[in-house]
């Protein structure tokens, strides 16, 4: 079942009275990756988890190509993804079950995965013992097992060392290449400017810009957006008030 | 005191010289409780995983009666049995009354609420920390719980252990049941009981070293086997 446009509807969360997100109407469409930016208590996670049907609104509707029921071709990646205890095979092992086709179709699939996140030659050891971010790819392969339609990436580099984030953005933008919408949520501006073509900030839990990412950074055109950039941004590269 | 220290002496010369009494006496325990536990299991870790893997209306309901089941003493378990495979009860054309399958039945009874309980609670603690990702995953109800279970098999090698030890350590329902019959129906537990009513210390003690030391190396192996594998698959 096709995932694409995702159509969220005048939604709030996690109620009415005291919401987090407040109103939001927003649509998924097209291909690229698109950044959700905002302060920490925006909303970002909120509204991933709602796209991936995890939560219900408790207004307003969240509908797949029209449906009400989340599609199987949608994925979600937690910014501290959990797994079995089990090795790192095992978990893609288990990722694989639901997924059509023939088992040494899909042993072969597990395998070229391993490959392209570089966890091939760790297949085997336990997927606890990884490093922030090796879990972090085996995440990402976990998800790119099933070739979604759209992805969803919680801060997929957080409290990771620049070298484990230069290798998670490479496999973002190898998963963009072959064809995967991506939605992610980043406090970084900079990863923001490099991964992103489109970014949705929000602030007071709505959508107050969704602009081309360069448009974002060159003229932001919310007032919350430009203090926001003014407050990331180091002091030699502050944007004219 | 010495007479205590005798007892012990001679005891262990029993355990050492491994009495065809005693001998047969575990053996009979041993398949006994054993079967306890297979049939437990059998029936405690799948309900207690299908109540730790789902929510359902009426579900707090169910776990609080399993916990209650936990409570329930031993002696009122072999008077249900009695009472249901006495010649006049419903099972009695079994003819399992005093007879080594009555026990199993019995300690059946005993077994699978605590594995189902130990198994719930194992279960449900691995949903809550996994449910998101396998909900985004896309496993069905029986994937899922097969997740669940491989998740938390290490945990549920210490659930078997408690079901036998509780087994074998019981005396209530298998006396009731059984009848303490002499080479027929006559465990360790059983057999404490009423050699320490005769005085016959002697015996009593030895059984009670063997059941010690079975009860303490499953412990052993079970924890060990636990430790080992959860360090190959945790690091």
């Amino acid at each position: 079942m096709a995932v694409l446009p995702v159509d969220v509807q005048g939604v709030s969360w996690p109620s009415e009275a005291q919401p987090v997100l407040r109103n939001l109407t927003w649509r998924i469409a097209g291909d690229g990756i698109t950044a959700i930016l905002g302060e920490n208590g925006a909303g970002k996670s909120s509204l991933l988890r709602l796209v991936a049907g995890l939560i219900r609104p408790a207004v307003g509707t969240v509908t797949w190509r029209g449906a009400t029921t989340p599609p199987a071709a949608i994925r979600w990646v937690a910014q501290q993804p959990q797994f079995l205890r089990a090795s790192v095979a095992t978990n893609l092992w288990f990722a694989a079950l639901p997924l059509p086709g023939r088992w040494s179709a899909k042993r072969k699939r597990i395998s070229a995965v391993l490959e392209r996140v570089g966890l091939a030659e760790r297949a085997n050891e336990p997927a606890l013992r990884l490093s922030g971010g090796e879990r972090q790819r085996l995440a990402l392969a976990r998800a790119w097992l099933a070739q979604p339609e759209l992805l969803l990436l919680d801060e997929p580099t957080a409290n990771l060392d620049p070298g484990a984030t230069a290798a998670v953005e490479r496999l973002i933008q190898e998963m963009r290449s072959s064809g995967i919408r991506i939605v992610m949520t980043t406090h970084h501006l900079a990863q923001a400017a490099r991964l992103s073509d489109e970014v949705v900030f929000l602030a007071d839990g709505e959508i107050s810009e969704q602009t081309p990412t360069r448009q974002f950074f060159a003229a932001p055109k919310s007032v919350a957006a430009r203090r926001f950039i003014r407050s990331e941004t180091p002091w030699w590269f502050r944007l004219p008030e | 005191m010495n007479h205590a220290l005798e007892a012990l002496s001679q005891a262990l010369t029993l355990v050492v010289r491994w009495d065809e009494t005693l001998a047969s006496i575990v053996r009979l325990s041993l398949e006994v409780s054993g079967s306890a536990l297979f049939f437990g299991a059998l029936l405690g870790l799948p309900l207690g995983a299908v109540l730790g893997a789902t929510q359902f209306r009426g579900r707090g309901l169910v776990v609080a009666l399993l916990q209650s089941l936990l409570g329930v003493p031993s002696v009122v378990v072999g008077v249900v049995v009695f009472l249901l495979l006495s010649r006049a009860g419903p099972l009695g054309f079994l003819g399992w009354l005093y007879d080594p399958a009555g026990m199993v039945v019995a300690q059946t009874l005993l077994v699978a609420p605590l594995v189902a309980a130990i198994t719930r609670q194992v279960v449900e603690g691995a949903r809550e920390r996994l449910a998101e990702e396998l909900t985004m995953m896309r496993l069905g109800f029986a994937e899922r719980l097969f997740a669940l279970i491989y998740d938390c098999r290490f945990s549920l090698l210490l659930a078997l252990f408690s079901g036998f030890a509780r087994a074998a350590s019981e005396v209530g329902a298998v006396m009731i049941v059984g009848g303490n019959i002499e080479g027929m129906t006559r465990v360790m537990t059983t057999a404490i009981a009423l050699e320490t009513a005769k005085g016959d210390l002697t015996l009593a003690l030895a059984l009670g070293i063997v059941l010690v030391g079975i009860v303490a190396t499953i412990h052993m192996v079970t924890s060990g086997l636990e430790a080992l594998a959860r360090r190959r698959a945790e690091g």
